[in-house]
């Protein structure tokens, strides 16, 4: 076991990477939680459509990724949300208008310019060797504030999660914290895109939750678990496609899924019991 | 003191309209019981009043109110089914209007709490997860959270929907006795006119258009009154 980690440790990459994907893991999964249990999950996965094709025509035009990205994404939540709130059968196809949309405008523009080259392809799958010093000093950092907005809002998150409308006439700002969620759902999708990959960004959104879901009957239950589903998913991912050299967010997402199972079937026994 | 005034407030869902042309003055210590058929507006001014539904046109203005002092248990909620979450989490969240950027719970909030779900005969079910108690059970909760919002104003709309007999008549008793003591305001709808009819000052009527009775004496011996007492 000290044999593998030594052996894991010995990169400064790898390390990087480890410490990139904990904190993104830890906020998708706190943001996820609200997302998920609002029924908001298609937020998440517009959101990382929409931030791919940001990040891929900033790189076809030689513009620095995030700064370009971040803001477009910031716009795209706050609609995304509008679209949800308008209506919920065809905010989700609104939803998913936009996702593909954008998506095809990025392949577009990529492909007129410099064709699918490495960084476009690490930005949609995932790539741990693409994780540089900005990137690790960014996700710290925004991690950080999320981390620190998640916790002294928590307990209005939970309220605006669980009644709106309630929330509402009692004076808070739902409207307010609803904005924050998306943006730094956003934010996070953006920071969280390298090691992931677009496509498979949003699954680090919705897995833990759903897991947590199926045993745990409290709200905050359910966060610290989706909290330590997500980041015990990545570190196995991570580990086990470095040493059989599989696509990390790839590799991710099916660990996540077999915890998602694992917790079905103990759910159901519970209930069996 | 006055808390809420509305003047000539419409409400309509597109061209359909609900409310019409209705004037109303609410003062500390009021109890205001709104009665009338399925369907003739009563959820809807209620939602009106908290400003969950904006006015198609009039005009409502919290006087001697804010919008934080206000507790309400509302008769559909938008509550997942299967949401996780405890019923001592969900009372909680009923204290944190009041409370400011930074909301951690702290003695205060958690006696107010405990105090509400004791009142309403809920304090075993604590750890309990909501999605698992019965109708009657959930509604208790739901109460209990609302009484913990309540600084200045109650609305209930149908809050013994679903209760027991014994249950419900406690909780007239819990409504008139913070309406007497702590000088609460009480906006009720129900279907219940016996106990509208002895505690509240006044009643509200619904029908294409609002009939207001000053008070419920006046109510009984109108005719409108008198063919709602005898059996709809
Ligand atoms: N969300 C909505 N969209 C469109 N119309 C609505 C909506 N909610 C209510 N209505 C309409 O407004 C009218 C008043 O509804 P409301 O719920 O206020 O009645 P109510 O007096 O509370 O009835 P009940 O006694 O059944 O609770 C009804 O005719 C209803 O069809
Ligand atoms: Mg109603």
């Amino acid at each position: 076991m000290s044999d593998i980690i030594s052996n894991i440790l010995q990169y400064p990459f790898i390390i990087r990477a480890l410490i990139v994907g904990i904190f993104v893991s830890f906020c998708a999964a706190l943001l996820g939680v609200s997302l998920v249990l609002k029924r908001y999950s298609m937020i998440g996965d517009g959101l990382s459509h929409v931030g791919f094709s940001a990040l891929s025509i900033a790189v076809a035009m030689n513009w620095a990724p995030v700064v370009i990205s971040i803001p477009v994404i910031i716009l795209t939540a706050v609609l995304l949300l509008h679209f949800s709130e308008k209506n919920k059968i065809s905010g989700d196809a609104a939803i998913a208008l936009i996702s593909t949309s954008s998506l095809a405008l990025g392949v577009i523009a990529v492909s007129i310019t410099s064709g699918i080259n490495i960084d476009v392809f690490n930005y949609m799958f995932g790539s741990i060797l693409a994780i540089n010093q900005s990137d690790l000093t960014l996700s710290i950092v925004i991690s950080t504030v999320v981390l620190i907005l998640f916790i002294i809002s928590y307990n209005k998150i939970f309220a605006i999660t669980f009644d709106e409308n309630f929330a509402h006439a009692i004076g808070i700002n739902v409207k307010f914290y609803k904005m924050l969620l998306a943006i730094l759902t956003g934010i996070m999708i953006v920071v969280g895109m390298k090691i992931m990959g677009a496509l498979l960004m949003s699954s680090l959104i919705i897995f833990p939750t759903l897991s947590s879901t199926r045993i745990c009957k409290q709200f905050k239950s359910v966060a610290i678990n989706s909290a330590i589903i997500s980041i015990v998913s990545f570190i196995i991912g991570l580990v086990f496609s470095y040493f059989f050299s599989t696509p990390t967010g790839a590799t991710i997402v099916v660990v996540d899924l077999l915890i998602f199972i694992f917790y079905s079937l103990v759910g159901i026994l519970k209930q069996r019991i | 003191m006055t808390l809420i005034e509305c003047e000539n407030l419409t409400l309509s869902y597109g061209n359909n309209v609900v409310v019409k042309d209705f004037s109303l003055k609410l003062c500390s210590g009021d109890y205001l019981c709104i009665l009338g058929e399925n369907g003739s507006g009563k959820s809807t001014l209620l939602q009106g009043l908290l400003g969950l539904k904006k006015p198609a046109r009039g005009n409502i203005s919290f006087v001697g109110l804010k919008q934080n002092e206000i507790g309400y248990l509302p008769q559909k909620t938008s509550i997942q089914k299967d949401f996780p979450a405890s019923v001592y989490e969900i009372v909680l969240s009923g204290c944190l209007g009041s409370m400011g950027v930074l909301s951690f719970y702290g003695k205060k909030q958690k006696n107010i709490a405990l105090n509400n779900m004791d009142l309403l005969g809920i304090g075993d079910l604590k750890k309990k997860s909501f999605k698992e108690l019965s109708g009657g059970q959930q509604q208790r909760v739901l109460l209990a959270r609302a009484l913990c919002a309540t600084k200045k104003m109650l609305i209930l709309d149908e809050p013994c929907a679903g209760l027991d007999p014994i249950v419900a008549k406690n909780l007239y008793q819990i409504i008139k006795k913070i309406n007497n003591d702590k000088n609460i305001t009480i906006v009720m709808v129900s279907h219940d006119i016996g106990s509208a009819i002895s505690h509240a000052n006044m009643i509200l009527h619904m029908q294409n258009k609002p009939i207001f009775f000053k008070t419920p004496k006046e109510y009984c011996e109108s005719l409108i009154g008198k063919r709602f007492l005898g059996g709809v």
